[in-house]
C-alpha cells in the first residue's frame, strides 16, 4: 500500500481508545486514583482487569504470547491511560515486555510469557546502579517483580518479590529502590546498547504520549470549571485573560500530542526503514511535560483557592504533570544529549 | 498513523530542493533586503514550475497540487529563505476570482497572475480597521454601469510592484457591518490610486493605498453585491495551505549555532559550551520540531478532506510566539555584537539575528494576531463563551 501521512487514527485505533477510554474511565476514577495514594500509587484490581484487556502485552510479538500489536496501538492505550493518570505501570511494563522479548530470546521465554501476560510486572531502571548493585527510584520499583537494568554495558534482568512500598514522593509514584546485585545478564555488547537505548526511547515516546493525554484531560477539567464558576456574575471562563491562557495551554498540548505521536510512528517505522524516532522520542517528552505542567498550572491557577485545595481533582494532574518525567533523571542531562545528538554539538568544543 | 512522507513526496522536496539550489542563492535573499520580499525572478520561475497554479485547488480549475506537496514546497522555501511573498498572495487572488470572479475576471486577470506575469496585494486592512475586517469603510458607489470607489487601504504590502490589488469595501452604509461589504479587482494603473510607502521597524517596506474616485467597470466586481463577506471567508480558506510561516526559526538557530562555536564568555569559555546556551539551542530545535508536526497534520488533514480552522490558528499562533522567543533568546545571546545591523562590515551573518529579532514582532500580527488566534481557540477549540 503507497505510504501516505495519516494524523489522525485509524478506524481501528479510534475503536481501541474508545474502548479504554471507557475503561480507564470506569476503572481508574480520581477516586481510585486517591485511593492508591493511601497505598503505594498502584491499583492491583485495575492491573487485573488491564490484564484480562490484554494490554500489558498488547506491543508484544504473538510469538512471546503478546497481542502482536504495534508500537503506535500501544500508544492509543497510553494516550488513554494518560488522561486518566491511572495508578498502573503501564508504559514501563510494556516498554520492558518488548525489551525482554527483543534480547531474552528463547532463553527467558517462560519469563517474557509471563510478563506479557500480565502474570508478573516488569519495570527498567533508566539510572546507573550504584556500586552496591542497588537501582535507586526505580519507576513502578514499588511493585514490579521484573526489574531490567543497565550493568556495565550489559542489559540485566532481576526478579524479586516488590516491597509494595514506596519512597514518599511529589508524585505517589510508586518509586522504590532494588537491590539488582544478582540480576542476571540477558544481553552484552552492541546488541544490548541498541536494545537498552530502544527501551529507553520508546519510554520517552510513550510518556510523551501519555503526556499529552494528562494535559488535554486537565485542560477539560479548566474549562467544566471556568464555565460553570461565575465570578462578577459572569462565568471566570468569559473572562479573556483566562481564556487566552487556556488556548496557549491547549495549543502546547495539541502540539505536544503531535510531536508525540509522531516520534512514537518514527520509532515503529525504525524496524523498516532509517528514522529519526530516537530524537523526536526524547523531544517529544521534554515538550510534552512542559506542556502538561503549563496546562496544569493554568487550570490550577483558574481554578482560584479551589485549585490549591487537596478536594479538588487538579492536584492529582498538577503533582504528576512534574513527577513523570523526573523519574527518568535529571531533564538538563536529556537536553544535554540532544544538544550532543541533534545539533551536532561535541560534549565540549573549547578549542 | 504515520507522519513519514511518502516516497513520493520525498521525491518532490528533492526536485523543490534542486529548484531552489538554482534559483535561491545568497543574492536572492539579499535583494529581498531592501524591504519588498519578493524575487520576480524566482516568482516567475516557480510559476513557470505549475507550482503556482499547482496551488489552487483543482476544482477551481488549479492544479491542484497534493496537499502534502504543496506543504513541502512551503517548507523548503522557507528553509531556504526565498523572498517569496508574492506567491501566497497570488494564490489566494488567483483562488477568489476562479470561485467568485465573472468572465472578465476569470480570463483576463487570473491566468495573468496563474502565470506569474502579474501579481496581486491584498487590500482588507485600514488605517481604522486591522483585525475587524469587517469595519472597512472604504466606499464602492454604483454609478450606472460602473462603480466609484473611494477611501483608503493600510499594509498592501506588495501594492508598489503589483498590478491587481483585491479590495474590500463598503457598498451599503446602512446593513448591518457583515453585509454590506463587496470585494473589487481593481488595477493599481487606475486613475486615482495612490500608493505610499509605509517603512517599517523591520525594514520591511509596506504601503498605505489611496483610492480618489477610482473609476471601475462592474466587471472588476469580484462576488456579488454586498456578499463580501463571504468571499473573504473562502480567502481565509486558501490561504491556509499557502500561508507558510511555519518555519521562520531555523536560520536563526543556525546562525546562533555559529556565533556560539565562535564567541567566548568573559571566563575565556567557548560559549557554544555554556549550558543555557545549549538549553536554548535545543528548546528552539524542539518548537521547530513542533511546528514540522502542526504543518504535517494540517496537510494531511486536507490530503483526506477535511476542512480545517482552529488548527491553522494553532500553528501560526506557536509559530510566530516561539520564534519571537528564539529571536530574543540569540539577539540577547550576542550581547553588545547582537546589536550590529548587516550595515557595518563586522556584522554576524551581515546581521541575519538583529534583522531576524526587528522582523518577529510582525508575524504574530499579520493575517490574524495572536490575540484572534487565541480567541478562535478558546471558542471553536475548548468551546469557551465568546468574549470580546
Amino acid at each position: 500500500m503507497r505510504q501516505v501521512v495519516r494524523t489522525r487514527y485509524s478506524e481501528d485505533q479510534q475503536a481501541v481508545a474508545e474502548a479504554f477510554g471507557e475503561l480507564f474511565a470506569r476503572e481508574a476514577s480520581t477516586e481510585a486514583v486517591r485511593a492508591a495514594e493511601a497505598g503505594c500509587g498502584f491499583d492491583a484490581g485495575l492491573w487485573r482487569t488491564l490484564a484480562a484487556a490484554g494490554a500489558p502485552g498488547m506491543a508484544v510479538a504473538a510469538d512471546f504470547g503478546g497481542g502482536g500489536a504495534s508500537l503506535v496501538d500501544l500508544a492509543v492505550v497510553v494516550y488513554e491511560w494518560g488522561r486518566r493518570i491511572a495508578p498502573v505501570p503501564l508504559v514501563e511494563h510494556a516498554v520492558c515486555a518488548r525489551l525482554l522479548a527483543a534480547v531474552g530470546g528463547d532463553s527467558q521465554r517462560d519469563l517474557v510469557a509471563a510478563v506479557a501476560a500480565g502474570e508478573l510486572i516488569a519495570t527498567l531502571a533508566p539510572g546507573p546502579l550504584d556500586s552496591g548493585g542497588v537501582a535507586r527510584l526505580v519507576p513502578a520499583g514499588a511493585v514490579a517483580d521484573v526489574v531490567v537494568a543497565r550493568r556495565a554495558g550489559d542489559v540485566v534482568v532481576a526478579q524479586s518479590q516488590p516491597a509494595s512500598r514506596a519512597r514518599p514522593n511529589t508524585a505517589d509514584l510508586p518509586l522504590a529502590d532494588r537491590d539488582l546485585s544478582d540480576a542476571q545478564t540477558v544481553a552484552s555488547g552492541a546488541g544490548a546498547e541498541d536494545a537498552w537505548k530502544r527501551a529507553l526511547s520508546e519510554w520517552k515516546a510513550l510518556m510523551a504520549v501519555a503526556y499529552a493525554g494528562l494535559a488535554s484531560e486537565v485542560l477539560y477539567m479548566g474549562v467544566d470549571y471556568t464555565k460553570q464558576r461565575h465570578q462578577f456574575g459572569v462565568p471566570v471562563g468569559s473572562f479573556q485573560a483566562v481564556q487566552h491562557g487556556l488556548a496557549d495551554a491547549a495549543t502546547r498540548t495539541e502540539g505536544a500530542r503531535l510531536l508525540a505521536f509522531r516520534a512514537v510512528c518514527a520509532l515503529e517505522a525504525e524496524q523498516t526503514r532509517r528514522s529519526d524516532g530516537a530524537r523526536l522520542a526524547s523531544m517529544a517528552l521534554l515538550f510534552g511535560a512542559e506542556s502538561a505542567r503549563f496546562a496544569a498550572d493554568r487550570v490550577l491557577q483558574y481554578h482560584g483557592g479551589y485549585g490549591y485545595s487537596a478536594e479538588y481533582d487538579v492536584q492529582l494532574y498538577y503533582r504528576r504533570a512534574a513527577g513523570w518525567l523526573l523519574q527518568l533523571g535529571d531533564p538538563s542531562a536529556e537536553i544535554a544529549r540532544l544538544a550532543h545528538t541533534d545539533l551536532g554539538l561535541k560534549a565540549t568544543e573549547a578549542a | 498513523m504515520d507522519f513519514a512522507m511518502s516516497a513520493e513526496a520525498e521525491a518532490f522536496r528533492a526536485e523543490v530542493r534542486q529548484f531552489l539550489a538554482e534559483h535561491v542563492d545568497a543574492e536572492t535573499i539579499a535583494a529581498g533586503r531592501d524591504g519588498t520580499i519578493h524575487s520576480p525572478a524566482l516568482h516567475r520561475a516557480i510559476a513557470e514550475r505549475g507550482w503556482l497554479s499547482g496551488a489552487v485547488p483543482a476544482e477551481l480549475g488549479g492544479g491542484g497540487m497534493d496537499p502534502m506537496e504543496l506543504c513541502v514546497l512551503v517548507e523548503e522555501l522557507q528553509l531556504h529563505q526565498a523572498p517569496a511573498d508574492a506567491l501566497g498572495v497570488a494564490v489566494v487572488a488567483v483562488s477568489m476570482i476562479l470561485e467568485h470572479g465573472g468572465e472578465h475576471l476569470r480570463t483576463a486577470v487570473a491566468p495573468r497572475i496563474m502565470a506569474g506575469e502579474a501579481l496581486a496585494c491584498l487590500g482588507y486592512s485600514e488605517p481604522e480597521s486591522g483585525s475587524d475586517v469587517a469595519a472597512a469603510r472604504t466606499r464602492a458607489e454604483r454609478r450606472g454601469d460602473h462603480w466609484i470607489i473611494n477611501g483608503a487601504k493600510m499594509w498592501t504590502t506588495l501594492a508598489h510592484v503589483a498590478d491587481y490589488v483585491v479590495l474590500l469595501t463598503r457598498t451599503d452604509p446602512d446593513a448591518p457591518k457583515h453585509r454590506g461589504l463587496t470585494f473589487f479587482v481593481a488595477p493599481l494603473d487606475a486613475a486615482g490610486i495612490e500608493i505610499r510607502p509605509v517603512e517599517t521597524m523591520g525594514n520591511e517596506r509596506s504601503n498605505a493605498t489611496f483610492y480618489d474616485n477610482v473609476v471601475l467597470g462592474d466587471e472588476w466586481r469580484l462576488g456579488e453585491v454586498n456578499d463580501g463577506w463571504a468571499v473573504m471567508k473562502t480567502a481565509l480558506k486558501y490561504e491556509r495551505g499557502i500561508a507558510g510561516g511555519q518555519f521562520p526559526s531555523p536560520p536563526v538557530i543556525e546562525a546562533a549555532i555559529d556565533w556560539a562555536r565562535g564567541a567566548r564568555r568573559a571566563d575565556g569559555a567557548s560559549l557554544i559550551d555554556d549550558d543555557e546556551v545549549r538549553h536554548k539551542l535545543v528548546r528552539a530545535a524542539i518548537d521547530v520540531e513542533v511546528c514540522r508536526s502542526f504543518a504535517y497534520h494540517t496537510a494531511a488533514l486536507a490530503s483526506d478532506g477535511a476542512m480545517f480552522g482552529v488548527e491553522g490558528s494553532m500553528t501560526k499562533l506557536f509559530a510566530s510566539e516561539s520564534y519571537k522567543k528564539h529571536c530574543a533568546w540569540f539577539f540577547d545571546m550576542m550581547g553588545a555584537h547582537g546589536l550590529l545591523t548587516g550595515d557595518d562590515p563586522d556584522a554576524h551573518r551581515d546581521g541575519l539575528i538583529e534583522e531576524h529579532y526587528r522582523h518577529a514582532p510582525v508575524t504574530a500580527i499579520y493575517g490574524g494576531t495572536s490575540e484572534i488566534n487565541r480567541n478562535l481557540v478558546a471558542e471553536s477549540w475548548l468551546g469557551l463563551p465568546r468574549s470580546r
